[in-house]
C-alpha cells in the first residue's frame, strides 16, 4: 500500500449534493479536490429518475434526472475536479485520512476538508415489520425505478404500493404507463406522504386509488407475491378491526420513507440530530469535527433536487475555505425549533451572512407564520399559506437581523 | 435407465450435507437429493447457529450423546471448512430473584453432561460480563460457541460435491420402492437406485419413512420467529444470552444471540402448525421478541431492526404433550438399509459432525469402501474479503481487480466473491444461493442497492431476466424486459377491445 494522497477537499458520494459540494470547491479555489463515487458514473440517484421536474429552482426549467445530473458532471470536469468511481470509503478517521477501495487496490487520501454527501438508502420490509410470507415480488421503490428506468427489466403485472411518497408516486405511473396494472396506493398516515402535485399528476390522472389510515398487514405467497391483506389504521396506528381485506397482486412496491446513509458519521464519531438523523451542522455545513463537513440527503432528505444543491454548493465552497485557510465563521449563536416545528437547519449560526435555514412541520398547517424569535422579540416572521410534513421550508434570514439576537438563542416556531 | 448409487441421502440440510462429505472420503458412489434450490434451505438455514455444550440436554439421552461428541469436533470442522466460528460463551440469565433456584438445576444437568467450566454467577459479575443486560444472576457457560448454520451447510454440501458426491437439487422425493441394496427413489426428474438410504429429510423425515412403510414417527413443525438487528447495535452484548428455560415447554425460550457476522438475533418464537413450510411472520410475535428480549436488553430499539424471519423445527413431541422429544438415530426392523434420522431438531446443528460420522461407520459395515484420493479435508468456498486485513485485501485485488469493486456496500462483498457464488459447486443460481453464499443483501439495504448489480452478474453469466429466481421454482423476479411487459398490455387491450366490439355487434 503506497503513502496517503494529498488533497485539499474530498468529497464522499457523487449524488447531485457530492457534485455540486465538489464543483463549487474547486470553483472557490481548492487545488485538489476528489470526488468519491461508488457507482460506475456520477450522478447518484437522479441517473434512474428519467421523469421530469428536476431544476425549476436553479434554472428555471423542467429536466430529466440524467439532464440534470449531465451538466454537473461537466461541470466538476471542466473545472479539474478529480472524479474517481468505482470507489468506495470504507474508513475516515478524525484526521480526515480517507481509506478508499477500487480495482487499483486500497489507498488512503489525507484531506483538510471532507464533504459527507453519501444519501440516502430506503427504508426496508424488514425495517417497517411488514408480517407474511417471504415470497419474490416485494421490492423497494427505488430498486424498482433502476431495474425498470436503467436495466429496462418488468418486476411484474399487477403492483400494490405501500407508502405514498414521492418516489412510489412517480412509480405508479411509471409502471402504468410500462403496462403494469397499478391496483392501488396505501398509505398508514391520514395524509399523503408526497407532494400534492406528484398525487394528481401520478395518480389521479391514471385512475389509481389512494387509501390513506391503511397499510400491509401481511403479505401472501410462498415463491412469488399473490398478494396482501390491506387493513386501516386508527389514530394510534393499531389496526382497524374488521378493516382487513384481501387484494390480489404479484408485486409489492414498498415507499416508506428514506433514512440517511450516516454510517461513515456515526463511524468517526459526528453528533447526530435526534429529528433528521444527520449529522449536526453550523452554517458553514460543518459537523461537530473540525474539517468534515455534511451536505445534501444525509445531512436531511430532501424533497426536491434544487435544494439539495443550492445546500451542497455552499457546504463545498465553505469547505475550500477551511482547506485554504482553516478559518470559518465562528458559530455562536443556537438555533431550537420550537412549537410546530420538528427540526431546523443549521443548527448554529455565525450571525456574520443571511443563512437559509431548513425545516419541516409536524403537520399540514394552513395560513400559518414561521416565526424566528430571540429574548420574546421576532426578528423574522414569514406567512405561509400551506405547510406541511412532505414539503421541506426554506426561510431565509438576512444579515441585519441578526443584530438584535439576546443571549446567542434563536428559537423558530409555527405561529397563528 | 436409473443412475445407480450405493447410498443416496434424501435431504440437504446440515446433517444431509455432514454425511455426504463424511461418505465423501471414501470410493462410493453417493447422491444427495433436495427439493429446494438450494441445501441448508429448511431448518438448517434458519436458526440461531448455536454450538450447543449439552447443558440443556437429559442425561443418557441420544441427543445428549451426539450433542456432547459434535461440541467437541467444531471447533475443527468449521476451521476446516473456513467457517465462521467463535467461542462467544452464553450466560443463562434469571431475570428475578424467584428464578435464581432454577440455575442450580442447569448447572447440575450440565455438569452430569460433563460441559466444562460452568459457573453460578451474581448480579454483579453478570453485570460486569455483559454490562447492558438485566438480571438476578446468571450461569455462565464459557464454551458455549456459535457458527454460521447455513455457511457450514454449504461448505459441507460443496466439500462433498469437490470429492465427486452428486448433490441433486430441485429433487423432492415422490416414492421408495424396492429393498436394501436395489432402492428405487422416484423425483420428479428421475429415478435413483442406491442400496443404502439415508433418511435426513428433517421436516419431511416422518413422510420418507413411510414411504419406506414405517409408520412410527410424526413430525409436529414448530415455527420460529427471529429478528435480525444491525450490526451496529452488535456491541449491545458480548456473549449468548439465555433466560431460565421455560418449564414444560421443550424449549430454550428466546433467547439474544449474537451470529459471527456481528449482528444480534432476538428469538426464536416457538408456534405449532400444519405446515412445515409456513415460515411467515408475524406482528404479533415481532412485538413478543422486543418485549422479551427487552426485558434483558433494556437499550434495545425498534429501530435497530433489520429484517425478520422464520426457521421450522421437526419436533417429534406435539404440543399438548410437550416436553423433551429425543433424537431418533437408527435402522428400524421394517426397513433395513435405511438409516432414519428423525427429528433431529436443536441442538441438530452442534450433533450433525458426530451423526455424519456415526452413519459413515453404519455404510461402511454394510459396504466396504477405500479411501477416496479426491477428498481434501479442506475446503473453502467463497473469500470472505471483509474480515481479510487491507493489506489482504490490497494483494488480492493486485491478482483479481474485482476484488476491488465493492457490490454490497452494508457487508462489504465484492464481485469476485459474487461471482464465485454464482459459479458454486452445486449450481445454485438462485439470489438466495448468492445471498447465503457471499452474504450481499443482507445488511442494512437488504439488497435495494446491490439487487441490480447482482442481477447484472447473473446476466454476464449466462441467465436470462426472466430465469432468475429468489429462491428457484416459481420465485421469478422478473417477467422480462420492459418491452414484453407492454406488448403484453398491448395485446390485453387489444383483445379486451375485440371483445366489447363483439359484444356490441351482437
Amino acid at each position: 500500500m503506497a503513502s496517503p494522497e494529498i488533497a485539499d477537499v474530498v468529497v464522499i458520494g457523487g449524488g447531485p449534493a457530492g457534485l455540486a459540494a465538489a464543483a463549487e470547491a474547486k470553483g472557490a479555489g481548492a487545488d485538489r479536490v476528489i470526488l468519491l463515487e461508488r457507482a460506475d458514473r456520477v450522478g447518484g440517484i437522479l441517473n434512474q429518475q428519467v421523469h421530469d421536474g428536476f431544476g425549476t429552482k436553479v434554472f428555471k426549467e423542467a429536466l430529466t434526472g440524467p439532464e440534470y445530473a449531465a451538466i454537473y458532471e461537466d461541470r466538476v470536469n471542466e473545472r479539474g475536479v478529480e472524479t474517481w468511481l468505482k470507489t468506495i470509503v470504507t474508513d475516515l478517521t478524525a484526521d480526515r485520512l480517507i481509506t478508499v477501495r477500487n480495482e487499483k487496490g486500497v489507498q488512503t487520501i489525507l484531506a483538510k476538508s471532507v464533504v459527507i454527501a453519501t444519501g440516502c438508502r430506503e427504508r426496508t420490509r424488514g425495517a417497517i415489520g411488514t408480517a407474511g410470507t417471504r415470497p419474490a415480488g416485494v421490492y423497494t421503490a427505488g430498486s424498482v425505478q433502476n431495474y425498470m428506468n436503467v436495466r429496462n427489466l418488468a418486476v411484474g403485472r399487477k403492483v400494490v404500493i405501500l407508502g405514498s411518497g414521492d418516489i412510489g408516486l412517480i412509480m405508479a405511473r411509471r409502471l402504468t404507463l410500462e403496462g403494469a396494472e397499478v391496483v392501488c396506493v396505501a398509505e398508514i398516515l391520514p395524509q399523503p406522504s408526497g407532494i400534492a402535485g406528484n398525487i394528481v399528476r401520478c395518480l389521479e390522472d391514471f385512475g389509481i386509488p389512494l387509501y390513506l389510515s391503511t397499510t400491509v398487514a401481511e403479505i401472501h405467497g410462498k415463491e412469488r407475491v399473490t398478494g396482501v391483506t390491506l387493513a386501516e389504521v386508527g389514530p394510534k396506528m393499531g389496526e382497524v378491526k374488521g378493516s382487513r381485506r384481501f387484494v390480489e397482486c404479484d408485486t409489492l412496491l414498498l415507499s416508506v420513507g428514506l433514512i440517511p446513509e450516516t454510517e461513515l458519521a456515526v463511524g468517526v464519531g459526528i453528533t447526530m440530530h435526534p429529528a433528521t438523523n444527520g449529522a449536526v451542522v453550523d452554517d458553514s455545513f460543518r459537523t461537530s469535527i473540525p474539517g468534515i463537513f455534511s451536505c445534501g440527503n444525509v445531512l436531511q432528505v430532501h424533497d426536491v433536487v434544487d435544494f439539495a444543491t443550492m445546500e451542497s454548493e455552499k457546504a463545498g465552497v465553505a469547505a475550500a475555505t477551511w482547506a485554504m485557510t482553516g478559518k470559518l465563521p465562528n458559530p455562536v449563536i443556537n438555533i431550537s425549533a420550537g412549537a410546530g416545528l420538528r427540526y431546523v437547519l443549521p443548527a448554529t449560526i455565525s450571525g456574520e451572512d443571511s443563512v437559509d435555514f431548513t425545516m419541516r412541520p409536524w403537520k399540514e398547517e394552513h395560513d400559518k407564520s414561521v416565526v424566528f424569535k430571540s429574548g420574546g422579540e421576532v426578528l423574522r416572521r414569514l406567512k405561509m399559506p400551506h405547510m406541511e410534513p412532505a414539503g421541506m421550508i426554506r426561510v431565509r434570514v438576512g444579515l441585519g437581523r441578526f443584530n438584535n439576537v439576546v443571549n446567542n438563542e434563536i428559537t423558530a416556531e409555527i405561529e397563528d | 435407465m436409473s443412475e445407480k448409487y450405493d447410498v443416496a441421502i434424501i435431504g440437504g440440510g446440515v446433517v444431509g450435507s455432514a454425511i455426504a462429505r463424511e461418505l465423501s472420503r471414501y470410493n462410493l458412489k453417493v447422491t444427495v437429493l433436495e427439493r429446494a434450490a438450494d441445501v441448508a434451505r429448511g431448518t438448517s438455514g434458519k436458526n440461531s447457529g448455536v454450538v450447543h455444550t449439552g447443558i440443556n440436554v437429559p442425561y443418557g439421552s441420544v441427543k445428549a450423546k451426539y450433542n456432547v461428541a459434535g461440541a467437541k469436533m467444531f471447533e475443527q470442522y468449521c476451521a476446516d471448512l473456513d467457517v465462521p466460528f467463535k467461542r462467544v460463551g452464553k450466560v443463562i440469565v434469571a431475570l428475578t430473584e424467584a428464578e435464581v433456584p432454577d440455575l442450580a438445576g442447569l448447572k447440575a444437568k450440565g455438569d452430569a453432561n460433563g460441559v466444562p467450566d460452568l459457573e453460578i454467577i451474581d448480579r454483579a459479575t453478570l453485570k460486569k460480563m455483559e454490562p447492558n443486560i438485566e438480571g438476578a444472576g446468571a450461569l455462565n457457560v464459557p464454551t458455549a460457541a456459535i457458527a454460521c448454520p447455513y455457511s457450514l451447510t454449504i461448505a459441507l454440501a460443496e466439500s462433498a460435491a469437490a470429492a465427486g458426491v452428486e448433490i441433486k437439487l430441485n429433487s423432492p422425493v415422490t416414492s421408495i420402492t424396492g429393498t436394501e441394496g436395489a432402492f428405487e427413489i422416484e423425483t420428479p426428474n428421475e429415478t435413483v437406485s442406491a442400496g443404502l438410504i439415508i433418511n435426513s429429510a428433517g421436516l419431511n423425515s416422518d413422510k420418507i419413512a413411510r414411504m419406506v412403510n414405517v409408520h412410527r414417527w410424526r413430525i409436529w413443525p414448530c415455527r420460529g420467529e427471529y429478528i435480525i438487528l444491525d450490526k451496529r447495535v452488535g456491541n449491545l452484548i458480548n456473549s449468548m444470552v439465555y433466560p431460565v428455560p421455560p418449564k414444560g415447554g421443550g424449549g430454550l425460550g428466546i433467547h439474544i444471540t449474537p451470529t459471527t457476522d456481528g449482528n444480534i438475533l432476538l428469538g426464536p418464537s416457538a408456534d405449532y402448525t400444519d405446515d412445515g413450510d409456513d415460515v411467515r411472520t408475524t406482528a404479533k410475535i415481532r412485538r413478543q421478541l422486543l418485549r422479551e428480549a427487552g426485558e434483558f436488553l433494556p437499550g434495545l430499539t425498534p429501530r435497530a431492526v433489520i429484517t425478520a424471519y422464520s426457521g421450522m423445527r421437526p419436533k417429534l413431541v406435539p404440543s399438548k404433550v410437550g416436553g423433551f422429544g429425543d433424537f431418533v438415530i437408527e435402522e428400524v426392523p421394517e426397513a433395513p438399509g435405511v438409516m432414519q434420522l428423525v427429528g433431529i431438531e436443536s441442538p441438530g446443528l452442534t450433533a450433525s459432525p458426530a451423526i455424519a460420522e456415526h452413519v459413515s461407520n453404519w455404510v461402511r459395515e454394510r459396504i466396504p469402501a477405500t479411501s477416496n484420493s479426491g477428498f481434501q479435508n479442506t475446503w473453502s468456498s467463497v473469500h470472505r474479503t471483509r474480515e481479510k486485513t487491507l493489506a489482504v485485501v490490497d494483494n488480492l485485488i493486485a491478482e483479481d481487480p474485482s476484488y476491488g469493486e465493492v457490490v454490497c456496500r452494508c457487508e462489504m462483498v465484492t464481485k469476485a466473491e459474487i461471482v464465485d457464488s454464482i459459479n458454486n459447486k452445486l449450481g445454485a443460481t438462485s439470489l438466495n444461493a448468492i445471498k447465503y453464499r457471499s452474504r450481499a443483501t443482507m445488511g442494512r439495504c437488504q439488497g435495494g442497492f446491490c439487487g441490480p448489480r447482482i442481477v447484472d452478474l447473473l446476466i454476464e453469466n449466462g441467465k436470462s431476466p426472466e430465469s432468475i429466481t429468489l429462491n428457484g421454482g416459481n420465485s421469478w423476479l422478473f417477467l422480462g424486459t420492459t418491452e414484453d411487459l407492454r406488448a403484453e398490455s398491448k395485446a390485453k387491450r387489444a383483445k379486451q377491445k375485440a371483445d366489447a366490439e363483439k359484444v356490441e355487434a351482437k
